[in-house]
């Protein structure tokens, strides 16, 4: 579990979270929502201590992430920015295998070639695990990041919009694959994420920020209600439900 | 080509350079040398390819590190102040403690340049638009500041001529007994090889870094530690190459990719072998005299990398 407790942040005078508590359950996908500004990519910098805090603490497993050595915690914690500004010319393969890094320093033992190998296949990558990145579309590059992730093998992965730039149909496949972590491997999934029916098809929890704090925090199913999102986002919304899912309309 | 190949070539080279020069030496004479002979070749053409092979590896190794912790292919000891930085240091030794061994000018070019690097660090981390283009030109720009000092203290103890003297590389005054120190660059490229999957991780970024459990910083000032001890030691013996540690790092990059682990011992390789033929076509040009080798490395450096430039597009 990732306990987030009375977490400060402020630029210069402006005040980007304010003491922000919320425990992010194991095992599940918790989506992070809110407008723009609200907080949520800090937030997610600070949980996986990109960032430094004004105020408060993060627990992981009940134990501070400051206590943690950063090989160690890396072991457990992975993080995907949005918009990996990728110049180098490395093939899928030699990307994949720095997910391995933590554990190995770079020199790949037999058992890291094989966590390598299966990241590749979870993601589908083996036609193209030769090619280089800079050849490859936005849909192949997410994967292959997330191919890293997978081989990084930590208990909790956060992800910085990981559908930024994506088309539809590449969207459903990085978002089914991060459901399927989930539920088949137990990993813990957070994200933020700015599409709203992503979110609510495919977390188990959401988180929503409004000016600096956590406005709403439940089930995905009770904070994809109407009332809840206006609150959130300032405008109207409709719900339509269709084939026992929630669609939200608000355009 | 593989290693093994280039490594071959590398010594064919090294072999030719050794046998041309003024002073007629033929590959039988090695066997049986008189006098004079044995004297030019390891007073003189021994050690000046010898510091070519180190220079070369040293600048293009060097190149390549700072490409990786800017995460810029334009950046390099030319375009980072570096250069300057070391020239700068060199004139403060030349001018503060004229009595100074070659050990210590090199040691105060050392201090000038790592500082003259976190500055230079310090200062593309505050650019908010980490333009590709920008960031070299921001490197110049500091470089010219620095050079500009360098140029108010040389004007003012009329030295001026000797300080330019310095930018413009020369290995014809190799000798031994004054290029040892160059030496020091073998071991900063032994931790650069070390180090090289930790420069790829680096090379991604610091947030990329982090999230793998890299100690970051300390890997970026092992970096910059060690392209300062180069760079100087480089400047000190045989002055500024401009050019070499921007080709090198660029032409392998885009022959092998950018796993350093993989690229380094070509990088290091292309570079000696770059700068070997460089130097035997500048002695070759205008025979029996010298075209200083900043003026070969500059040209052909600078057509190689248009080249590259345009290809890019």
């Amino acid at each position: 579990m990732i306990e987030v407790k009375d977490i400060s942040r402020s630029y210069g005078e402006k005040i980007i979270l304010d003491e922000v508590s919320v425990s992010l359950p194991k095992g599940k996908v918790t989506s992070l929502i809110g407008s723009n500004g609200a907080g949520k990519s800090t937030l997610l910098s600070i949980i996986s201590r990109l960032l430094k805090q004004n105020g408060g603490t993060v627990l992981l497993d009940s134990r501070d992430i400051d206590d943690y050595k950063t090989r160690i915690l890396a072991q457990h914690l992975s993080i995907l920015k949005q918009a990996n500004p990728l110049d180098l010319k490395l093939t899928v393969r030699e990307l994949v295998s720095f997910g391995r890094f933590p554990y190995s320093q770079g020199r790949l033992t037999p058992v890291d070639e094989e966590h390598v190998d299966r990241a590749i296949r979870y993601l589908n990558l083996q036609d193209i695990a030769g090619q280089y990145m800079d050849e490859l579309s936005g849909g192949q590059k997410q994967r292959a990041f997330l191919a890293m992730v997978v081989a990084q093998d930590t208990d909790y992965i956060l992800l910085d919009e990981p559908l930024n730039n994506l088309d539809m149909k590449h969207a459903v496949q990085i978002m089914k694959t991060l459901r399927k972590l989930c539920d088949e491997k137990g990993k813990t999934i957070v994200m933020v994420i700015h599409d709203i029916n992503f979110a609510s098809q495919y977390s188990d929890f959401i988180v929503a920020l409004k000016d600096s704090r956590v406005a709403f925090f439940d089930t995905a199913e009770r904070v994809i209600v109407p009332e809840v999102l206006q609150k959130v986002f300032d405008m109207e919304f409709k719900i339509v439900e269709t084939e026992g899912k929630k669609i939200c309309n608000y355009y | 080509m593989r290693i093994a190949g280039y490594l071959t070539l590398l010594i064919l080279v090294a072999c030719v350079s050794v046998f041309i020069g003024v002073k007629d030496i033929s590959v039988w004479d090695i066997f049986n040398p008189d006098e004079e002979q044995a004297l030019i070749l390891t007073v003189s053409r021994i050690p000046r390819t010898l510091s070519l092979i180190l220079a070369g590896i040293g600048l293009s190794i060097s190149g390549l590190i700072l490409q990786q912790i800017t995460q810029n292919k334009f950046v390099s000891p030319t375009t980072a102040g570096t250069l300057d930085a070391a020239k700068l240091g060199l004139l403060i030794a030349f001018l503060w403690i004229p009595q100074a061994g070659l050990f210590n000018r090199a040691l105060l070019a050392f201090v000038f340049t790592f500082a003259a690097s976190l500055v230079f660090l310090n200062i593309t981390d505050r650019i908010r638009h980490r333009n590709i283009i920008f960031v070299p030109l921001v490197g110049i720009l500091f470089g010219n500041i620095l050079s500009s000092v360098s140029s108010f203290f040389a004007y003012r103890n009329n030295i001026v001529q000797n300080v330019n003297a310095w930018l413009v590389g020369d290995f014809s005054s190799v000798l031994k007994g004054n290029y040892e120190v160059l030496f020091l660059s073998v071991p900063a490229i032994f931790i650069t090889y070390l180090y090289a999957n930790k420069f790829t991780v680096v090379g991604m970024g610091e947030a990329f870094s982090r999230n793998l459990g890299l100690n970051y910083r300390q890997v970026v000032n092992i970096g910059l530690f060690c392209v300062s001890v180069t760079v100087s030691v480089v400047v000190i013996t045989v002055g500024a190459i401009p050019f070499l540690g921007l080709v090198v790092p660029n032409i392998i990059s885009l022959m092998y990719g950018d796993n350093l682990r993989k690229t380094l011992p070509y990088t290091a390789l292309f570079g000696a072998l770059f700068l070997l033929v460089c130097d035997i076509a500048g002695r070759l040009i205008l025979f029996p005299f010298e075209v200083p080798i900043g003026v070969v490395v500059g040209v052909v450096g600078g057509v190689l990398f248009l080249i590259l430039l345009f290809r890019r597009r």
